[in-house]
């Protein structure tokens, strides 16, 4: 690569108090050309690509665009460079027009007042860049995540963006819509803008990217073609090589020593029959055994996750009953769904699973709470031991017990929320996208963890939009599809192609 | 989020975190010294007593607060509410006959039920905590305007007894430390008092580990009524009459003393002892500045200022805290 870069930050380095986060890191992004930022949670991709973004400053080393050194003070400096960030937070006011937020702070006034039809004007021509065909008035919240992406990428190069710093924005996308993400970016590319990407998806990297750069504890470990294959990208990201990715029906892992109870015929442990709820599901019947894993694999809005929700009690449901040991539970009560042995770990971790002010010890005790109090009284002493024992056997990482949970990585937040129900006790474990937004290498852990569950007796089920994962780590797969059971594989049966069939037939255009 | 890591310091007193944690503990002694050096009339024990009396409504008031503050919520009728059981008491006590243990049990009560249907109608009803206790402010003032017919109402001894003396010692200061006990021992120790962490940090998450946060919601605003109610009559103990505007504004104080004292209105965050310091804050400006002579026009605007530092200071603290 003779040509110049766009930008380089050379060398750079940053520190936050005694916490060396960034070392001797150069990394370049040039015109036409997707350069990824690869590495764990934690290695300092975040930090590297705010201090391009003009958020933080190095405190080593230099940034340089167009072969002259810049400071970036703010944000604003670097837009002004023509650096901008998409972030996995959207900036968008949902409350406002795709017109309104693609001009925002730039709104086209005459007298004094916004000029409507320039406004429309110029977001229609910021829409036209990337091919986005809309009406620029609707309101961004009644958008799905996929499109307000889009419009934040038209607001970007509406200001004449030539370096588009990409933070993980197929994170919340399904397969479709990363598909048109990566048409409107290949575009971008064609006509020279380069783009710094971050994904945790490792076989998107050879389908977008050009270059990888592989960080690790904050310094370079290396820069390699796109091309290079997966389990090389995974050895030097976590800096040993992880044998197996779903250490359970691969022969890689070791095989599973502890006894399982009743080898022959497991019992039931949970049994769902005839469950309907009028716009979300219909008519869905299945059972799962002690020690095993059943998958639910379907596309986005196929009714999973509000399947998940019905049986664990976070939601009301029409009619069917679920069944726990034989037992039924009442509908909508989370409660009891609780003292039946059910534990859900939901899909958004930090909206819904925790508590993220809360120290580590509260957020593993909540659901325990109640049942270890005497006379009303919290056992301080009890539930700080429990939750130290369930931090080692997890191996979260943190501090103390004491730190809030919203400081931990997102691997050590998930096993804090599936720590609480090992503490409960849970036995059947209803899992929604367990490893979203979580690093490989604490991936490998939570299945290990899976793996330990059901090897103890319990039973797991999981919805996952990652499909290597449903394969990997199920003993059956059910397909939904608008709702409805689409199908059954054994994981035998199952391979990709088999799964997307049954998914996707006659809804392929949903999104 | 993937690369704030915090430096585990842990030898010796860190008094840099202890400010940090602790900003309105230090803002209040040097606040009291301040006054001590700029005023003789400040540290008499008569002075020291009547901030005592002065802080007692304040805080009660507050405590109560804290809890819906900690859950995630906000209740403006505390003031009216307040008022509202004072004048219930007196009424049943006059107006009714009923022996005066009884009607002080009376007015505990009466606050107790409006704490509870404003819970029921954040929880249940589903209106924001700033709405229905909006509501519930017009309806008690109102309710205690029509009781007493807009004239103030003689206490029964029982509730002047809690405005006079023990001994040496004010009832208020007495009255005010327990309820201060009691209502850390809620927050800190039990089951109910936990959760409302847990609900003011992420209500879905705390529902989802299978809390009942329903109840706990209508727990918290019942405890806020009873707390109010309990700070009514207190004030009407002291004047020997529940006064149907007493306590008008009240709720803003207590808000204040609860936010100075270091809790989020975002919930989750907030404790006893902060709230104490908080109302004591207010209590002691005040003080401060009607023994300097100063007016209480100005008086309002220095409280203004001083609530703008407190949480300013405190958001600072946290952004510093978080990068």
């Amino acid at each position: 690569m003779s040509q110049q870069p766009l930008v380089t930050l050379q060398n750079v380095g940053k520190t936050f108090g005694p916490v060396t986060v960034i070392k001797d890191v150069t990394v370049s992004v040039y015109a036409g050309k997707v350069q990824v930022l690869l590495g764990e949670n934690g290695a300092g991709k975040s930090t590297l690509i705010k201090m391009m973004a003009g958020v933080y400053q190095p405190d080593a080393g230099r940034i340089v665009v167009d072969g002259k050194t810049v400071t970036l003070p703010t944000t604003r400096a670097a837009e002004e460079l023509g650096i901008a960030t998409i972030h996995q937070e959207l900036n968008l006011v949902p409350t406002l027009s795709i017109a309104e937020n693609v001009m925002l702070g730039r709104m086209p006034t005459r007298h004094g007042m916004v000029d409507r039809s320039a406004l429309r004007n110029r977001a229609r021509a910021a829409l036209s860049l990337i091919g986005l065909d809309i009406d620029v008035d609707t309101l961004v919240g009644e958008l799905g995540i996929a499109r307000q992406q889009l419009v934040e990428i038209a607001k970007a190069l509406s200001i004449n963006a030539r370096i588009l710093i990409l933070d993980e924005p197929t994170a919340a996308l399904t397969r479709h819509e990363t598909e048109s993400l990566f048409a409107v970016m290949a575009d971008l590319r064609s006509r020279g803008v380069g783009m710094l990407f971050i994904s945790h998806h490792l076989d998107e990297i050879a389908e977008v990217g050009d270059t990888v750069t592989v960080l690790r504890d904050g310094e370079f470990i290396a820069e390699v073609p796109a091309s290079t294959p997966e389990d090389e990208l995974v050895k030097l990201m976590v800096g040993r090589s992880i044998e197996d990715q779903y250490p359970r029906n691969t022969g890689g892992a070791p095989q599973p020593a502890a006894p399982q109870p009743a080898e022959t015929q497991s019992a039931e442990i949970l049994s769902v029959e005839h469950l309907s709820s009028s716009g979300r599901f219909t008519d869905i019947s299945f059972t799962v055994r002690a020690g095993e894993v059943l998958g639910i694999a379907g596309l986005v809005g196929a009714g999973r996750t509000e399947l998940i929700r019905a049986i664990a009690g976070a939601d009301h449901y029409d009619s069917g009953t679920v069944t726990v040991r034989g037992r039924a539970l009442p509908r909508g009560n989370i409660q009891a769904a609780i003292k039946a042995g059910i534990g859900h770990v939901p899909e958004d971790r930090k909206g819904q699973g925790l508590v993220t002010s809360a120290s580590v010890n509260d957020n593993l005790g909540y659901a325990t709470l109640a049942s270890t109090a005497r006379l009303g009284l919290v056992d301080f002493a009890g539930q700080r031991s429990r939750a130290q024992a369930v931090a080692t056997k997890l191996r979260i990482r943190m501090h103390t017990i004491d730190q809030p949970v919203g400081a931990l990585s997102g691997g050590n937040q998930q096993k804090a929320v599936f720590g609480r129900w090992i503490i409960a006790a849970s036995t059947v474990l209803l899992l929604d996208e367990p490893t979203r937004g979580v690093d490989v290498g604490a991936k490998v852990e939570i299945y290990e963890l899976m793996n330990a569950i059901t090897a103890a007796g319990g039973a797991i089920v999981m919805v996952s939009s990652e499909l290597p994962e449903i394969l990997g780590m199920s003993d059956r797969i059910l397909v939904m599809r608008d709702g409805r059971l689409a199908g059954e594989l054994t994981a035998a049966e199952a391979t990709q192609d088999a799964v997307m069939t049954l998914a996707a037939r006659d809804v392929d255009e949903k999104n | 989020m993937s690369t704030t890591t915090q430096p585990a310091t842990r030898r010796g007193f860190d008094y840099k975190k202890f400010l940090a944690n602790n900003g309105a503990l230090v803002g209040l002694v040097v606040l009291c010294i301040a006054l001590f050096i700029a005023t003789p009339d400040f540290l008499t024990g008569q002075n020291l007593l009547n901030i005592g009396i002065q802080v007692s409504t304040v805080a009660v008031l507050a405590f109560g607060m804290t809890f819906v503050i900690v859950a995630g919520g906000i209740d403006l009728s505390v003031g009216a509410v307040a008022a509202l059981s004072a004048m219930v008491s007196s009424w049943l006590f006059v107006g009714a006959g009923l022996p005066g243990w009884l009607a002080l049990a009376g007015g505990l009560v009466a606050g107790l039920l409006a704490g509870v249907v404003n819970g029921l109608a954040n929880a249940y009803g589903k209106l924001p905590s700033f709405i229905a206790t909006l509501a519930m402010l017009s309806v008690a003032r109102g309710l205690t305007l029509v009781i007493s017919d807009g004239r103030p109402i003689k206490t029964p001894a029982e509730v002047s007894f809690l405005g006079g003396n023990l001994g040496p010692v004010p009832m208020p200061i007495v009255v005010l430390l327990v309820a201060a006990l009691v209502a850390s021992f809620l927050l800190n120790r039990t089951v109910i008092g936990r959760s409302m962490y847990a609900v003011g940090g992420n209500a879905e998450a705390a529902r989802l580990s299978g809390l009942p946060v329903k109840r706990i919601l209508v727990t918290v605003f019942a405890l806020a009524g009873l707390f109010a109610a309990l700070a009514g009559l207190l004030l009407a103990g002291r004047l020997d009459s529940a006064q149907p505007q007493a306590a008008a504004g009240y709720e803003l104080d207590a808000i204040a003393a609860v936010v100075i004292g270091g809790a989020s209105l975002s919930g989750g965050l907030g404790k006893i002892s902060g709230t104490f310091v908080g109302a004591l804050v207010l209590v002691v400006i005040r003080n401060g500045l009607n023994l300097l002579n100063v007016t209480s026009f100005w008086q309002q605007v220095v409280i203004g200022l001083v609530i703008a530092l407190a949480v300013g200071v405190d958001v600072l603290r946290r952004k510093t805290r978080s990068s």
